[in-house]
């Protein structure tokens, strides 16, 4: 072990380790596949240690997302960190953290909430905000509320935009927030792929693709004209894999949903949805099963479908993600309404 | 994989197979048009490695995404249809891959299936890229060939290719070198992003950023640039506990030992090595926007985390894509690369491209729209003496001289061999010597030993010869002292280039006269013989010219005066000239 590296390297290669060693009796063929994967890239993360100076893959990313993390809040007049409770916002989260100490992160954390949310996830937010001591700015889009607006009376399409795309808007124009920080991935979702670290969105909080920036080297152009904003996404060059990876490595708390337990759920179009409250309508008959499942991703309990899965741990969840064949939003009932759905999303304002 | 296959039947154009270029052309216009726009990242990890994969478009009209790609590669894969060969779009490739400094390109020869997967096709790409290439310093280009549409030589080997025995694809990236000399091997620096003061510390000042380059350690005396400011890393502070060395890469925060007035934008330096102070550079700039780069106007000049205004100079021309050759013009437009000169309002601290990507690079914005318009690459800093490290407290010539009580300058005796030149010289410098000033002799059979004992006597090799001897004396003068040159130096022009050197009163021409007779008749060393022998040729006032020098600052007759007098005489100028006290 080089001096350079710091506690996130050591551990992610004896988390490897330790996953291997874990896993010696239990093998059927699909974990040798697993094992002989997460064995052979572990050398990214671990071969690199032989050169003296060289950072391993995670030290990597967590480096890059610090510096746009600190790049994003030398350019901002009023920041705000999007928290939505998931994995990926506790990795920014902590990383924001890191970024900014022995000072706190110089920013409010804002949660918009649908308040269809999974019970599990208010719990944890609510925990989180007070450890970290940083504000906490709930914002729900009140008028939508009113109309009675929910994922079962008006279809995804119209309650997302209402609720998320819209509730956004509403929070950073009553704000005035200049820099919004997302943890969206480029590795989640095709249109994604192409969107920039530093995301230019008009006064409008439209996306516009022809207008993005080309961002060169590690210079981002931070400046924007009277009402325009930027959307900020440290987590870029995160896979799903690397984020797992850092939670269980740097021992960072999330919401208990990702991992498995026995829990009820309902069919719904080859979707598993959790009975989460008894707001969830049940078909006539209908009769919530129980069945050992969690969540590759977290949304709106009944939009977010579940995954049938013994991975209790996160050396479990690291092992299926190293298995998995299908893409994590593959749950996301909102990505599919239709071909290019989150682009088009993405032009009226969504993250 | 099910939204692929979808896609695939809707749009794709391989039939019942699925299109794989679905995959990274994202964007909906561009599915629709079947062509990739933007620049798309993709990743993925093998058993050797873990990829970052920057999906650029081919087309001559988004090489500012190229560019994009190409900004933060480690290494190229350029793709080149075997069934059309290398095209001018390759070529633009193959130069913007080498102008961005990146070193190591594979080339994957795809649409092998349409060839039939013949090595006849595949050679023939292979070596006119090859050349073309070459012509662009690329040395590290590997050509392999492989078919999209059943994944040949992309992992695995192909079977419909037995002739070809080289790597696959997939091979070739994961064995290829990833260090790409931006800067990882040089000497350690860190833009500083914020200062970090908690409120529950107040007399914490961490300054916040990446350490480029080596290593920083605790300890280290620093110099911050541009201000000059010399220091020493008191602490290195993260999240996980303080260090005592990061390593270049990683995101840090420092204190200084005294409480330093550092701020973001500023260049933190190891003292030893430390960045180059500029405001006028010669630099490569990448187009990128719709309206043209206008000489003389202004833009905002983003370089690490420093902001300035840069004024362009009219171009100096443009870059050939193909062949990076030079192409007079006045403007760039969109996706076009040049070079020009670029003069900023303030000094900045900097290195060459070449030397780091992280203190070399910049971005221009338009300072209306805001819009990144340009990407540039610093290739020198204009004003050379600027290029040195620019130091708070700057030590001149005049500083160095003045702990001497002394003006530096050159005192240059010429004339004839066997004139009395180095006799004198001897003389002049001993005297200086006892009164106390610091002096260095510089004797032609001396520097002829050494310095320039690759050079003979021909007119050429006698001017080069005076040339590097007229440099060094510079130097010396620049350290301060007073510099005796004793040198046949025949020709008037090389005597004026080296009075050009310096300051005008900082050079004393002395005329060592003597006639040819006399000279010959003293001839100690034999040479004149020799020369009349004809053993040796160009000897001076033999067969190659002596010019007198038309108006010396000292004329010294050897023939009327002894050698202590004409060392008096050249003293007594010396203290005229003020050079020395009386």
């Amino acid at each position: 072990m080089t001096p350079t590296c710091n506690r996130c390297c050591a551990e992610a290669l004896r988390s490897r380790v330790h996953l291997l060693a874990d896993d010696e009796h239990r093998d059927g063929p699909a974990m040798l596949g697993a094992r002989k994967r997460m064995h052979t890239i572990s050398e990214p993360y671990g071969s690199e240690l032989a050169s003296r100076r060289a950072l391993t893959h995670l030290q990597r990313l967590e480096a890059e997302s610090i510096n746009i993390i600190r790049e994003a809040v030398a350019g901002a007049e009023n920041p705000v960190m999007l928290y939505s409770i998931g994995k990926d916002s506790s990795a920014m989260l902590h990383l924001a953290r890191k970024a900014f100490f022995p000072a706190k992160p110089p920013f409010p954390l804002m949660h918009i909430d649908t308040t269809w949310k999974f019970r599990d996830m208010y719990a944890f937010r609510d925990r989180i905000a007070a450890e970290s001591g940083l504000e906490l700015l709930v914002h729900s889009n009140q008028d939508a509320l009113a109309k009675g607006i929910s994922p079962f009376t008006h279809g995804s399409a119209i309650y997302t935009d209402a609720m998320k795309t819209e509730a956004l808007r509403q929070a950073l124009d009553q704000h005035r927030f200049d820099v919004a920080f997302g943890g969206a991935r480029r590795d989640e979702e095709r249109s994604r792929a192409k969107e920039r670290v530093f995301s230019i969105r008009s006064a409008r909080h439209g996306w516009d693709p022809k207008r993005q920036r080309p961002e060169l080297w590690r210079l981002y152009n931070t400046l924007k004209r009277p009402g325009e904003s930027l959307r900020v996404f440290p987590l870029s060059n995160w896979t799903e894999l690397d984020v797992w990876l850092y939670i269980y490595s740097e021992r960072i708390p999330i919401v208990p949903l990702y991992l498995a337990r026995e829990r009820p759920v309902v069919d719904r179009d080859g979707l598993l949805i959790m009975v989460d409250d008894d707001r969830l309508p049940l078909e006539p008959g209908e009769e919530p099963m129980r069945k050992r499942v969690r969540f590759r991703t977290l949304g709106c309990y009944p939009l977010s479908g579940a995954i049938e899965s013994d991975a209790d741990t996160l050396p479990g969840v690291i092992r299926e993600v190293l298995l998995a064949r299908h893409s994590e939003r593959q749950g996301r009932v909102i990505d599919h309404d239709s071909g290019g759905s989150m682009e088009r999303k993405k032009q009226e304002g969504y993250f | 994989m099910a939204a692929l296959e979808a896609d695939s039947k809707r749009i794709g154009s391989q039939g019942a197979d699925l299109d794989y270029a679905l995959i990274l052309d994202g964007l909906q216009a561009e599915r629709e048009q079947g062509i990739t726009i933007d620049i798309a990242y993709r990743y993925f990890s093998t058993d050797r490695r873990a990829f970052v994969m920057a999906d650029g478009p081919g087309h001559e009209q988004y090489t500012r995404n190229m560019v994009t790609g190409a900004s933060t590669a480690d290494c190229a894969v350029i793709v080149v249809d075997a069934s059309q060969g290398a095209s001018i779009q390759t070529r633009r490739h193959c130069a913007v891959v080498a102008l961005f400094g990146i070193r190591r390109i594979a080339v994957a020869v795809t649409k092998m299936d349409l060839v039939d997967f013949g090595e006849e096709p595949f050679r023939r790409v292979r070596d006119e890229v090859r050349a073309f290439a070459s012509r662009l310093g690329v040395e590290d280009l590997t050509c392999i060939p492989v078919s999209g549409l059943r994944g040949d030589n992309v992992v695995a080997r192909s079977e419909r290719m037995p002739w070809y025995d080289g790597v696959t694809l997939m091979e070739y990236l994961e064995s290829v070198e990833s260090h790409n000399g931006d800067g990882d091997d040089g000497p350690a620096r860190m833009w500083v992003q914020s200062v970090i003061r908690p409120e529950a510390d107040p007399g914490f000042r961490g300054l916040a950023g990446t350490v480029i380059g080596g290593e920083l350690r605790t300890g280290q005396p620093v110099v911050i640039l541009p201000s000059g400011r010399e220091g020493q890393i008191d602490r290195i502070v993260t999240f996980d506990g303080d260090l005592e060395m990061a390593a270049g890469g990683q995101a840090i925060a420092v204190t200084l030992e005294d409480d330093t007035d550092v701020s973001r934008g500023d260049l933190i330096c190891v003292a030893d090595d430390p960045a180059g102070v500029a405001d006028q550079f010669e630099a490569t700039i990448v187009w990128m926007s719709e309206e043209p780069l206008l000489p003389g106007r202004n833009y905002l000049m983003r370089i690490g985390t420093r902001t300035a205004t840069a004024t362009v100079a009219p171009l100096k021309y443009k870059l050939g894509i193909d062949t990076l050759e030079h192409v007079a013009a006045t403007q760039l437009e969109l996706n076009e690369i040049g070079v020009c000169d670029l003069e900023l309002s303030t000094r900045i601290p900097f290195d060459p491209y070449r030397v780091s990507r992280d203190t070399g690079a910049f971005v221009l914005i338009d300072r209306m729209t805001l819009e990144t318009v340009g990407a540039g690459m610093i290739r020198f800093a204009l004003r050379r003496s600027d290029n040195v490290h620019w130091q708070a407290i700057s030590v001149e010539k005049s500083s160095r001289a003045a702990t001497k009580r002394q003006r530096p300058s050159i005192v240059w005796l010429t004339g004839l061999s066997g004139a009395g030149k180095s006799t004198i010289a001897n003389l002049v410098e001993r005297r200086l010597h006892r009164r106390g000033n610091h002096t260095y002799l510089l004797d032609g059979d001396n520097v002829r030993h050494g310095l320039n004992k690759d050079l003979g006597f021909t007119a050429a090799d006698r001017v080069e010869n005076i040339r590097r001897v007229g440099e060094v004396a510079k130097l010396m003068v620049d350290a301060g002292l007073i510099v005796i040159c004793s040198f046949i130096s025949p020709f008037r022009s090389e005597r004026r280039s080296i009075r050009c050197l310096v300051e005008p009163d900082e050079f004393i021409e002395v005329f060592v006269d003597a006639s040819l007779e006399v000279a010959e008749r003293r001839d100690d060393k034999g040479l004149y013989g020799k020369a009349r022998r004809g053993e040796l040729v160009n000897f001076t006032g033999i067969d190659s010219p002596y010019e007198r020098p038309e108006k010396p600052d000292v004329h010294l007759d050897t023939e009327l005066l002894t050698p202590d007098e004409c060392a008096d005489r050249v003293i007594e100028a010396l203290v005229e000239a003020g050079l020395i006290d009386a």
